[in-house]
């Protein structure tokens, strides 16, 4: 399995009154093709940035400093690298949200609140699939039962397959003008609104005809969220990043989202980065987990492995804070409390809490290397621990 | 187990809030946000609260003690030690005034969900903590800061923290704070409302272990109200299932996670990520939302989402019935109900 995202020895720095916030030092991992990678961790630990960062959306005043972001958009056919932090801002604008979308906690954010539902979702599909919703066109136009005559048939099917090409041409700018072909795009909008609708019923919504014709503010927070997740799937990325995408929500709803997602997986639909701090969320639907303390990455192995064999201190310091569902002790708590990024601690930033620590963790960053199999880990001691 | 004497009864509570509309702001309706429960809570037990967002758990709290007033029923008040008739109160429509007269407010007290809104900011660790020992006791100055210091020790914070602002401290810590507060005027009954979401998990534990550890100790009795299951699990020795307003399963911790009766609590059970390999119980993923409380469904309010409603269900509200020894059940299935998951869900519980 290849591929689709690598990230290495990123550092993201947020420059603020208060001083410089260290809140990405180093942090490397890779995504496996048509995979659920979860990123893990407590609020703060850099998470969002991470995502934010492979996106190139990262607020001001943070900064990129240094590191790579390569995505494999052609691993299928076994060809092509591009490092993102590296491409233009126009080349950024035409990946986000066409190659990688990206759904956030909250959904009111992402939604237009004046437009309806069908519109939304119908907008991402023209946007990023006019290709393709053209060459469904086309091939109704030669199949289908009206038939339009001849030399207008002649006419659309120009006009389709050039929008195929290129949508965006001054040939339809010049079409816009001619009065009985200015609705050109009306047929391929009502095709946009027919995927659409198809989308949201594969979602799970019902009535999704009904649906369509609604507003933001007619759905609860459960069908918001899921109409964000087709916006996103409209473009047919590879990669979904989903950041809390779950996380305020109720139990039942969050379950009918978690059922989506793995379903979405099954059907193989793409890469998803999944990022949460509920390790319940990553048991349930990630391959491989990515565990994050202030700023850093601690542990990389599949899932399995970090929840029956966890290496790192913080890990395990980690998975038994959580109540489980045969919890019958008391509960082992982490003492004191997630550093400041400002001053963070030195050595391992993990040291002042950590019950392994060795005299070496104060002075010196353990690098992440490979314990066994695909089981990374950065611990001085995590043999010990 | 915790002793057989009752601290609060709550009988047929409910709780109507008025929605305006039109040009003359006239009451258009109501959300009907807590629709008649009864509860009785006994000394020394934690009663964990669940359900969804917007099924009254907040409203049920917050009548309890008395920080807004119940539209009806009554909150019975039993005083500790007695419990011949004399020793009840109804406290459900007692002005703040009569509270206090008859030394009730200061038993009832409550922990909020956002650490950083329920302390004032302007105000330092000291002051917080002495606000309430200054309303409820009659300490000298002297022995007021001693007693200070000695709660701040009991949850963990010291003598150091004093001086402070709460900006000046963690999420955790700033919880510590309120529950510092809320313990100061050596209260019977503490209302935890989602103490813990707020926070990180790793500081999450820390919390719910000083509440177990402060429970103990000065054998406490809790409401804790959370939508998060495996806290309440941890926490809790009898467990409340709500939905739109009212109670639908109720019965001990052990009880509920093995053997649930309602269909609701089985969709809630079923729906916990599980953070580990364990096994879990086949999904029942739940088509829709919680309705609108401003028009709950006729009949049993959980009918239009429930996998096995029939006609009746539409037509007929159920009522909590006592369906195992201690263990009530609020559906027309009533113990059939466990049957009817098993064989469409084949769930092993
Ligand atoms: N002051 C108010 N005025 C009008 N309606 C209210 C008010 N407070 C709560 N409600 C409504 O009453 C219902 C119950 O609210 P409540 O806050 O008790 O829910 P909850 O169970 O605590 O939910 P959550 O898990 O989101 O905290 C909701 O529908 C809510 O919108
Ligand atoms: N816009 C910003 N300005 C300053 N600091 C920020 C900003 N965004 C994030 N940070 C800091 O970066 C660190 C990581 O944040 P984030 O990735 O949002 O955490 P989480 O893991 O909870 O998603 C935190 O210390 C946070 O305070
Ligand atoms: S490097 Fe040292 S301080 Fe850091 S987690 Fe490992 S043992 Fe603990
Ligand atoms: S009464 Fe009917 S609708 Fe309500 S929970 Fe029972 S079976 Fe379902
Ligand atoms: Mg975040
Ligand atoms: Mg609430």
């Amino acid at each position: 399995m290849g591929n689709i995202l690598e990230i290495k020895n990123l550092v993201v720095n947020f420059y603020t009154y208060e001083g410089v916030v260290k809140a990405l030092n180093d942090v490397s991992f890779s995504v496996d093709h048509g995979s659920t990678f979860g990123l893990v961790g407590e609020s703060g630990c850099g998470k969002s940035v991470t995502a934010r960062a492979i996106m190139r959306i990262i607020q001001e005043p943070g900064r990129i400093e240094s590191g790579q972001v390569i995505l494999y958009p052609e691993t299928v056919d076994g060809n092509g690298s591009v490092d993102l932090l590296k491409q233009s801002e126009a080349y950024m604008e035409d990946l986000r949200g066409n190659q990688i979308s990206m759904i956030f906690q909250e959904p009111n954010a992402a939604l237009n609140p004046i437009m309806s539902i069908g519109d939304q979702v119908a907008e991402s599909f023209l946007f990023h699939q006019k290709q393709i919703l053209c060459e469904t066109i086309l091939s109704e136009l030669s199949d289908g039962q009206h038939r339009p005559s001849k030399a207008v048939l002649m006419c659309l099917k120009t006009i389709y397959g050039k929008a195929a090409d290129d949508g965006d041409s001054f040939f339809f700018k010049l079409l816009g003008s001619v009065p009985f072909l200015r609705n050109w795009d009306r047929r391929l909008k009502s095709v946009a609104i027919r995927r659409a609708v198809s989308l949201i019923g594969k979602l799970g919504i019902p009535q999704p005809e009904r649906i369509v014709n609604l507003y933001p503010h007619n759905l609860s927070g459960g069908m918001k969220q899921r109409i964000v997740i087709a916006i996103g799937l409209a473009s047919n990325p590879l990669l979904l990043i989903a950041d809390e995408a779950t996380s305020n929500l109720d139990v039942t709803i969050q379950a009918q989202i978690l059922e989506l997602l793995k379903i979405l997986k099954k059907d193989g639909i793409s890469s998803i980065l999944l990022i949460t701090h509920d390790l319940g969320v990553v048991a349930e639907t990630c391959d491989r987990v990515g565990v994050m303390y202030a700023g850093n990455i601690c542990e990389i192995a599949d899932v399995r492995e970090v929840f029956e064999a966890p290496l790192h201190p913080y890990t395990r310091a980690l998975l038994k804070s959580v109540p489980k569902i045969n919890q019958d002790d008391r509960l082992a708590s982490i003492p004191g409390n997630v550093p400041n990024l400002v001053n963070p601690p030195s050595g391992c930033r993990f040291h002042p809490r950590c019950m392994a620590a060795l005299p070496i963790c104060r002075h010196e960053a353990p690098a992440l290397v490979n314990a066994h199999g695909r089981h990374l880990v950065a611990c001085h001691n995590s043999s010990v621990a | 187990m915790y002793s057989q004497n009752k601290i609060l009864e709550l009988r047929n509570l409910k709780k109507y809030y008025p929605v305006y509309g039109g040009v003359l702001r006239r009451v258009k309706n109501h959300v009907k946000a807590l629709d008649g429960i009864d509860l009785d809570i006994y000394r020394g037990e934690c009663v964990g609260v669940v359900g969804e967002s917007g099924c009254g758990k907040t409203t049920a709290s917050k009548a309890i003690v008395r920080l807004h007033t119940p539209t009806a029923g009554r909150i019975l008040f039993h005083r500790n030690g007695r419990d011949d008739g004399e020793s009840i109160t109804d406290i459900s429509r007692l002005k703040r005034g009569a509270l206090k007269r008859k030394g009730i407010r200061e038993k009832l007290q409550m922990v909020f969900q956002d650490p950083s809104t329920s302390l004032n900011p302007r105000m330092l660790v000291k002051h917080i903590i002495t606000e309430p020992l200054r309303e409820y006791t009659d300490l000298s100055s002297r022995e007021m800061e001693n007693r200070v210091v000695e709660l701040l020790n009991m949850v963990g914070l010291s003598k150091t923290h004093l001086m402070r602002y709460p900006h000046e401290f963690s999420g955790g810590q700033r919880q510590r704070i309120a529950v510092a507060r809320a313990i100061a005027s050596h209260p019977e009954f503490l209302v935890l409302d989602e103490p813990t979401s707020a926070l990180d998990v790793s500081v999450q534990a820390q919390i719910l272990n000083l509440l177990l550890s402060l429970r103990d100790k000065f054998n406490l009795t809790y409401l804790f109200v959370t939508h998060h299951l495996l806290v309440v699990k941890y926490i809790s020795t009898r467990i409340v299932v709500m939905y739109l307003g009212k109670i639908v399963e109720m019965s001990g911790t052990k009880d509920l996670f093995a053997t649930p009766f309602h269909p609701y609590t089985f969709a809630l059970l079923s729906g916990i990520p599980i953070p580990g390999s364990e096994q879990r119980m086949k999904r029942i993923v739940l088509s829709g939302d919680v309705p609108n409380p401003l028009n709950p469904p006729r009949g049993c309010r959980f009918h239009t989402r429930c996998p096995f409603a029939f006609k009746q269900c539409g037509d007929e509200e159920p009522g909590l019935e006592e369906i195992a020894p201690g263990h009530f059940s609020a559906c027309h299935l009533k113990s059939r109900s466990r049957q009817k998951v098993r064989d469409k869900f084949g769930n092993g519980m």
